[in-house]
């Protein structure tokens, strides 16, 4: 057991604070996209290394080996003086791992560069009306005709489509093929004719998804990552990416304390919150739930760094476990304000920004996006207990529905 | 940095699973819930150096920590083994070590396992109807409800002021009365005392408060190894039960109780190996990681003993499959040395949070 990072990591920890003080205040609040200040803030973090920090040079990025540590310190010293990180995204945080691994080099050229400097955005085209745990039996349809594919079909919770330049999408090309075996993925401009985007509101209020309708949209034929008919693997690939941003122990603490705070100041019939039995006791049993998570995340960092260690089904279960104790979380904060709890938007009472209820409900969001917490459970049952799958409810074929029918 | 177990912690889980394995079966707890002795589980376990696990070196033990303690504690959890582990050789060695005056002659005696040292630490923790200890010029009167090994040569004793004494179970005044409990993989007794001649071996309730951490970590490690088994048991059964032409594995009500029980419980593992690490090495930490380790598994092992149970069906309910036995286990884990409620109210305190 040892649990310091050693003294070369806390000359590069001084490095990253130093690097802070001096540029902090040059920090953008919030990340509006394509802002000059967005934009000239993401290169110098590149030319620093402190983003895009492994993607090669040629591609525009800082170009260093992957090292763990390295970026577990910068994004702790990020988080911990609230300076802005760079820009996140489905493209940075999604697209490019997946190009690094899977693109050509013409498509690696032409992409990676623009997008982490923020000069390119986009957005995923995954999930359907019809096809939502079931990915794999999406209909969007792209068929080859010359040199191009017409894409035809509709995505939905397709967040930041109205901004978005290209899209990454999932599409079926091999209609006969068993259907984790007919996908492809293909990159193409959300400009090109043929793309309606329809806002969705979601139960925040605010418009953070889409629906996007595509119509004849002509593709050109080069622009598919991996070949034709696998792209699930290529999702695949991504997907893993996606649910290791949720449920972040680390931010997850922070809103803890952000909660001890408010438990504090807050009072009922003049008696702090805090001096509330119940209400303790809540707050101390998520606090052990945190906590526990917490040292769950030590584990897995500690499993990718020594590969003899093995970390069982610890990293299986985050996206589970974060999601659903984060919103519980947040949902003690409603709780304990009463009805100041149900403040929102411009109520002149609203507490800590409105958060509680925004969080509240985006949570039950994650809960529910990037595989729900059902599905999370099938993940467990399956790959970590080695449970049998349930089996296949088979559909008659059309010759015996007929002699049936006779 | 690395989060895990060292060369040496890996063989030292294997030594002690493998001798719990080839002996002490269900039949053997069984055998010791029926009224039989524990005496060769636990000289068989000591000959292997665990009695003497955080002995110092020249005290005659093998002067290891508590990491290593927790991960002797999962392995007899896990096979709901009768031994006074978590009393002879995880309690009272610490609090002898950190106590004051000369203790060489009982250390050396629990390192080979010859003597064993009972604790009864619910006067400072939580007094309950009926307890009450009164010292007056080193000797006891009064009460000490539930106090864990039956079968003791001495008792360590906390009062209301977490003094500690030190005592022999063949004192004068002293009554020992056999208390039944839920769990028979453990047995308990109520110490009544007239007048007992005690030895007080420390005032300073530091003393107590780091040889409670100690014994609530090593009780939420306990409940870390009987919840894994009951989970491994659940998913072993619903593989091989089979209803409506299936295995009962195959449906997702029964699935998703087995990932919800795993996935609760996989993070107690991280948890409870940096609450045993924090003690001796992250003083800052120690005490409010003990805390909620101990109530934080109390709840998962309540959660997963309900659920494991449930996927066996009526056979979980049975005596026949004995399931029960790491059931009560996981309930007397969480009852012992500070109920959930109890010991959050402390991790409360200790951050400033209670008026």
């Amino acid at each position: 057991m040892d649990l310091e990072f050693g003294p070369e990591y806390e000359d590069f920890r001084q490095e990253v604070k130093d690097f802070l003080r001096q540029h902090g205040a040059k920090s953008p609040i919030g990340t509006a996209l394509r802002s000059n200040e967005t934009i000239s803030w993401q290169k110098l973090l590149i030319e620093n290394g402190y983003t895009a920090r492994t993607i090669p040079q040629e591609y525009g990025g800082y170009g260093a080996q992957p090292d763990l540590i390295q970026s577990r310190i910068i994004a702790e010293e990020f988080a911990h003086a609230r300076i802005n990180p760079g820009l996140g995204g489905q493209g940075i945080s999604m697209l490019v791992p997946t190009l690094l691994e899977l693109g050509t080099q013409a498509q690696k050229a032409q992409f990676i560069r623009p997008t982490i400097q923020g000069e390119m955005v986009w957005c995923q085209g995954y999930s359907e009306p019809g096809a939502g745990s079931d990915l794999a039996s999406l209909t969007t349809s792209a068929v080859l005709d010359g040199d191009n594919w017409v894409v035809n079909g509709q995505k939905i919770w397709t967040s930041t489509a109205q901004l978005a330049d290209w899209i990454f999408c999932l599409v079926r090309t091999e209609p006969d093929a068993p259907k984790h075996r007919g996908i492809s993925f293909l990159l193409f401009d959300m400009k090109t004719p043929g793309i309606e985007i329809r806002p969705l509101v979601d139960m925040t209020l605010a418009a953070n998804f889409n629906e996007t309708f595509f119509t004849d949209v002509r593709v050109p034929k080069h622009q598919i990552v991996g070949a034709r008919g696998e792209g699930w693997q290529v999702a695949n690939a991504i997907l893993a990416h996606e649910r290791d941003s949720l449920g972040n122990p680390n931010i997850t603490l922070a809103r803890l304390n952000a909660l001890i705070d408010l438990m504090k100041t807050e009072t009922v019939n003049g008696e702090p919150l805090i001096d509330n039995a119940i209400y303790r006791d809540r707050l101390m049993k998520i606090q052990g739930r945190v906590m526990a998570m917490r040292f769950n995340e030590l584990r897995v960092l500690s499993s990718q760094l020594n590969k003899d260690q093995d970390p069982s089904i610890a990293r299986m279960i985050v996206k589970l476990q974060g999601t659903e104790l984060r919103h519980d979380l947040e949902g003690l904060g409603i709780d304990i304000m009463g009805e100041v709890g149900l403040c929102y938007e411009d109520n002149p009472h609203t507490r800590t920004g409105g958060s509680w209820q925004t969080q509240y409900m985006f949570f039950l969001g994650l809960i529910i996006g990037g595989g729900t917490s059902q599905i999370q459970k099938n993940i467990i049952a399956e790959r970590g207990l080695d449970m049998p799958r349930e089996p296949k409810v088979i559909k008659p074929s059309p010759m015996t529905a007929q002699k049936g029918g006779q | 940095m690395k989060f895990g177990f060292s060369e040496e912690q890996v063989l030292l889980q294997d030594n002690v699973n493998r001798y719990l394995h080839d002996n002490v079966p269900l039949d053997r707890v069984r055998a010791f819930a029926d009224g039989g002795t524990d005496t060769d589980i636990w000289q068989g376990l000591a000959d292997m150096g665990i009695a003497a696990l955080l002995i110092p070196e020249d005290q005659g033990g093998i002067g290891l920590d508590a990491l290593d303690a927790a991960i002797v504690a999962e392995s007899l959890g896990y096979h709901v083994t009768p031994a006074p582990f978590l009393g002879s050789a995880v309690m009272a060695p610490t609090a002898l070590c950190l106590s004051d005056g000369d203790h060489s002659e009982l250390l050396e005696a629990l390192a080979t396992g010859s003597k064993r040292v009972g604790i009864a630490f619910g006067e400072a923790i939580g007094r309950r109807n009926g307890a009450s200890v009164t010292v007056t010029d080193s000797t006891l009167t009064g009460t000490s409800l539930f106090a864990f090994d039956a079968d003791a040569d001495f008792y360590m004793v906390a009062d209301v002021n977490k003094h500690l004494f030190l005592l022999d179970a063949n004192a004068k005044g002293l009554q020992r009365r056999h208390l039944t409990t839920v769990d028979k993989t453990r047995r308990t007794v109520e110490l009544c005392y007239d007048g007992v001649p005690a030895a007080c071996i420390s005032e300073d309730p530091r003393v107590f408060e780091a040889t409670l951490d100690i014994g609530r970590v090593i009780l939420a490690a306990d409940t870390l190894g009987a919840a894994q088994n009951m989970l491994d048991q659940a998913v072993a059964y619903a593989k091989q039960r089979e209803q409506f032409g299936r295995p009962i594995a195959s449906f997702q009500a029964v699935k998703h109780m087995c990932a919800e029980m795993a996935a609760s419980l996989e993070p107690c593992r991280s948890m409870v190996w940096y609450a045993a690490h924090a003690l001796a090495n992250l003083p800052p930490e120690a005490r409010l990681t003990a805390c909620h380790t101990k109530a934080h598994l109390a709840e998962v092992g309540k959660f997963v003993a309900k659920t494991s149970t449930e996927v066996h069906g009526g056979m979980g309910f049975t005596d026949l499959l004995g399931l029960h036995y790491w059931f009560k286990r996981c309930g007397s884990n969480r009852q012992w040395l500070g109920a959930p409620e109890l010991v959050r109210e402390e991790a409360a305190a200790l951050q400033g949070l209670t008026s």
